[in-house]
């Protein structure tokens, strides 16, 4: 009986596995999200190394030796070094495989690590808010909402902030997802290895428009594609498309309101601005620690976003380096949690 | 500032059908229970033998009713939320709106963690720890009653919750800046305060009590090495408690100051920062769940060491894995936000000490398996779940390895894979662990066994409606769909939440086959009586005393010379012997002041809720009160006289040789 459910259950996750094969993270169309899929599958390959004969071992132990079948019965027997000595050094081995690979898969998937490409990648600066994404491009001079385009085969490096609460960046199909907390920056790099309209959502609950909080994320086929689009959302001039200007504090402060007893089931309209303060993205994260008493004190020396946004912006900068920036204001500002998680990983990554 | 009731207004009350219905259920049934309390003239019973008793047997069974009741409430969300996800597919909003639905997966996972799962684990503790080591009862015997009233302070505060205003809309772990007051500014966030807070004490009451009891009131003869393996993992989680519940305390009162006086630990602005919030919920957190298997795990080894009729196989093994589990527990916390940007090196430091764990918990898997070889296994109901959980929980642990890579992580984090692996180990784990020692323990605390019939069946439910209800969520996982969606529009998604909710309604019927199991087994009590105490022919000492228990446990502290107590005494002929005289049996008395500051604490968490600042006041210095007034009471024991103990257990001993 229990034999016959779990042969079901393994053909329905099979099956499950082969439908996997459209959307989702085991159909992935870029290099991340390709190594990512490859790990899942060594590391579940290699832990049924000692699963299966587990199961196998529950159910042929438990029907072998079991209440009348007269099999061999030492009621007393309770030791035997040799097989404590197996049973600890089997899963011992099979983690100290593990270990080496996670050590390794953790570091060549940092998101925060530029990837390696003969082109250089685009700048795309994320903000989630109550329940929709704004996309800044800061290097092109305009910005999308719930909808982020970039050409295939070209890396795009992601600067990620909040304008509230806690959301999770992620392209299932393209690889890793980060984290999106306001007063920070965290950083993600991805590529798609394939042009293609992918989903894009928040992972992490962000309250009642939460589901709705979707967006496209559109691969175009070449990089010209993409300077069309970005000269098109410059002049307007795209086909039925919500124009809405300039992308400055005071836009930016209207497309944040939120209504916290939204009913949302519909996801915000796709919205462009045609060009951009330049230092909207930072300004926006730094003005969490304006009201701080401390920073008061050294205001004018620390607070200049301008030049925190030319640090972010410019890619192909060193990546220890650049969050050393963050860490000095972040340092300078007295947030301490901030400050020691940038400081570990700068001090990590040295 | 607020008025004579706070906040408190008409607006409070319900105005959603579904909530009106079920608080109309919830009346009749507690309208029918007082009814019959009443007619049979039971009110002076309950008072005296059960709310006012300080006797861990009966807190034990008080602790798991209340986990069944809110298994229930708890069941109720999970299949609300299954149908929800059935309904609302292809862009459909189904019949929850988010404001709703958000409340009820918050409160399914509090409801599940703090106010089912713990009280059943502690229930079983109560029942049979004291037992195992031959104690007359815990060290504390007040403290273990108010204990159980504050547990229940918590569990009636999330049921008012339902009734008036509106529970946290946050998810279970009520991250900041959501949590904070500028996003929820409702009261649904106090009340997931104050109901973690008041249990969250409670339950570390406990931990100290139990900690006390083994370490300073064992048997003569039982060395530390000797304690029966469900006692010593119990004593391991209880470490875990009284390490671990102090920072929920701690974080709690935190949230409680940004919430209520303009602090900011974990706000936006004002220098606040929410991953420390983060950080310390799941310094407690990933504790918590390892406080929630391992006596699972403890109970699983009596199963398979009773029911073989063997010696448990690899002891010192068992117990030096259970504590490098409770150690390693401790340094994993980083791995439920490996996606908040930490460097490689921490998310991987983390990712491998998480895998770690699986050497001690593959260690005990191995050891219940060479308990069975060479033994001669009896398939009873707990028996079978104890198989169920071999099977169930190793696929759970491969996939919590494989969620400890960060890599893989970074794709499958907040996704209902990730929903499937918890539940998976949480299920298959503790709950079968705690139905298997339901199952197990039953006859012992009750005197009658359990319909075997129905008990096969709730197990086969649970089973088969796990896998149907679990499996597909890892599916869904892998096809990108991440949790607390309150719809979809993805039509590849729509087969497997079908499957999802048949798991569930089949999980149901397991449900209901236990209840119906108590019932028929009830009814039935006079033909299935457990006569001689012993009825599965047990190794360790509660198997020793008659079911139920006398009062005072053991008439003679026993002396202890092996692991397996009772079977020694057994083989060496000195169980059941009687004895010419007793000596007179010191106990403690029952008090009325548990209950009485536990309803003073609800009504303080029920005033801090909703900004009654007098009622609060008041309800806290009546706690305060009681307390220094029980302080200084001196009648709180008695003598059981001789004659009376060779009264007691001259019957038993009939019985015994009768059976």
């Amino acid at each position: 009986m229990l034999t016959r459910i779990l042969s079901k259950v393994a053909l329905a996750l099979m099956v499950g596995l082969l439908a996997g094969c459209q959307g989702g993270v085991l159909d992935p169309k870029g290099q991340v999200g390709i190594e990512e899929k490859q790990l899942i599958i060594v590391a579940t390959l290699l832990m049924l190394l000692v699963v299966i004969p587990v199961i196998f071992m529950t159910l042929y132990f438990a029907w072998k030796y079991r209440e009348g079948r007269d099999e061999i019965y030492e009621p007393k027997w309770s030791h035997s070094t040799k097989i404590e000595t197996i049973v600890w050094a089997i899963p011992i081995v099979i983690v100290i495989v593990l270990g080496v690979i996670t050590w390794k898969s953790t570091h060549a998937l940092d998101p925060y690590k530029p990837l390696e490409h003969e082109k250089e990648h685009i700048n795309v600066q994320v903000v989630s808010m109550n329940w929709k994404w704004l996309f800044i491009y800061p290097d092109l001079g305009i910005a999308s909402v719930n909808e982020l385009r970039f050409p295939a085969n070209v890396p795009v490096a992601f600067s990620i902030s909040s304008e509230g609460t806690m959301n999770s960046f992620f392209i299932p199909q393209l690889g890793s997802q980060i984290y999106s907390m306001a007063g920070m920056v965290t950083k993600l790099h991805l590529i798609a290895n394939e042009p293609g309209t992918f989903d894009g959502i928040s992972s992490n609950y962000s309250g009642g428009g939460f589901t709705g909080m979707k967006f496209k994320a559109i691969a175009t086929e070449t990089e010209a594609d993409f300077d069309a689009w970005v000269e098109g959302v410059k002049a307007e001039s795209i086909a039925g498309s919500i124009n809405n200007g300039i992308l400055d504090q005071a836009s930016y402060e209207k497309l944040a309101e939120h209504d916290l007893d939204a009913h949302h089931h519909e996801p915000t309209p796709v919205q462009y601005y045609n060009s951009i303060k330049s230092s909207v993205f930072m300004d926006n994260v730094m003005k969490f620690m304006k009201d701080h008493g401390k920073v008061e004190l050294l205001k004018g020396t620390v607070f200049d976003s301008k030049m925190i946004h030319d640090n972010s912006s410019h890619g192909h900068m060193d990546h220890g380096e650049m969050n050393h920036e963050e860490m000095n204001h972040s340092d300078m500002n007295h947030n301490e949690s901030n400050h020691s998680s940038h400081d570990m990983h700068t001090e990590a990554d040295k | 500032m607020s008025g004579f009731l706070g906040k408190l207004s008409w607006d409070a009350l319900p105005y959603d059908p579904i909530v009106i219905t079920t608080l109309c259920v919830v009346a009749v049934v507690g309208a029918l229970v007082a009814f019959l309390v009443i007619k049979n003239n039971l009110l002076g019973v309950l008072w005296r033998d059960w709310l006012t008793s300080v006797d861990h047997k009966k807190l034990g069974i008080m602790y798991i009713v209340l986990a069944l009741i809110m298994l229930m409430r708890g069941f109720a969300d999970a299949i609300m939320m299954r149908l929800q996800l059935a309904l609302a597919t292809n862009g459909d909003p189904g019949y929850l709106p988010p404001h709703h639905y958000d409340q009820i997966f918050t409160a399914h996972g509090v409801i599940m963690i703090i106010f089912m799962a713990m009280p059943f684990m502690i229930g079983l503790m109560n029942i049979v720890v004291p037992l195992q080591i031959g104690a007359r009862d815990v060290a504390f015997p007040f403290l273990n009653n108010l204990s159980f009233w504050l547990a229940a302070s918590g569990a009636i505060l999330v049921n008012i919750s339902l009734g008036l205003g509106e529970f946290a809309k946050t998810g279970w772990v009520a991250y900041p800046p959501l949590a904070g007051l500028e996003y929820s500014p409702g009261v649904g966030v106090d009340y997931y305060i104050w109901a973690l807070q008041i249990s969250g004490i409670g339950t570390t009451l406990t931990a100290v009590n139990f900690l006390a009891t083994v370490f300073k009131m064992r048997a003569p003869g039982m060395k530390l090495m000797d304690m029966p393996i469900f006692t010593w993992t119990c004593t391991w989680a209880n470490i875990l408690i009284a390490a671990s519940f102090p920072i929920l305390t701690a974080v709690l009162a935190m949230l409680t100051l940004d919430r209520y006086l303009d602090f900011h630990f974990f706000t936006n602005d004002g220098g606040g920062n929410s991953m420390m919030y983060i950080n310390l919920f799941w310094a407690w957190g990933h504790p918590e769940v390892y406080i929630l298997v391992l006596p699972a795990f403890g109970i699983f080894s009596e199963i398979v060491s009773t029911f073989t009729g063997k010696r448990l196989f690899g002891y010192k093994s068992m117990v030096w894995a259970t504590a490098s589990i409770s150690i390693l527990g401790f340094i994993v916390w980083l791995h439920h936000f490996f996606t908040m940007g930490s460097s490689a090196n921490v998310n991987a430091f983390f990712g491998i000490m998480t895998m770690i764990i699986a050497v001690p918990t593959g260690v005990k898997l191995f050891n219940w398996l060479f308990t069975m070889y060479r033994g001669r296994l009896r398939i009873t109901v707990p028996v079978l779940w104890t198989l169920g959980f071999m099977v169930t929980f190793t696929i759970g642990g491969m996939t919590g390895v494989l969620l400890a890579v960060p890599g893989a992580d970074y794709v499958l984090h907040n996704s209902l894979f990730l929903i499937a692996h918890f539940h998976n180990t949480i299920i298959g784990g503790a709950v079968f662990g705690y139905l298997a020692g339901f199952a197990f323990w039953f006859p012992k605390a009750m005197g009658f066994h359990l319909n075997v019939k129905l008990g096969k069946a709730a197990f086969w439910c649970w089973l088969v409606g796990f896998f149907l209800a679990f499996m597909p969520l890892y599916v869904l996982g892998f096809l990108g769909m991440t949790r607390r969606l309150n719809h979809t529009d993805n039509p590849d998604w729509n087969i497997w939440l079908y499957i999802a909710l048949v798991g569930a309604i089949v999980i149901f019927a397991g449900i209901a086959c236990q209840l119906l199991q108590l019932y028929v087994s009830f009814r039935d009590r006079k033909q299935n009586l457990d006569t001689t105490g012993d009825p599965w022919n047990g190794h360790t000492l509660e198997w020793s005393t008659a079911s139920p228990p006398q009062f005072y446990n053991f008439a003679e502290v026993p002396v202890v010379s092996d692991i397996d107590a009772f079977t020694d005494m057994k083989e060496k002929g000195t169980a059941y012997q009687r004895k010419e005289s007793y000596a007179p049996i010191h106990m403690p008395k029952n008090t009325s002041a548990g209950i009485i500051m536990g309803g003073l604490l609800t009504a303080f968490g029920f005033a801090m809720i909703w900004h009654i600042w007098w009622l609060a006041i008041a309800s806290l210095v009546g706690t305060v009160v009681t307390f220094i007034v029980r302080a200084y009471t001196t009648d709180v024991d008695y003598y059981v006289q001789p004659d009376e103990v060779a009264q007691i257990e001259n019957e038993h001993l009939d019985n015994v040789a009768k059976g």
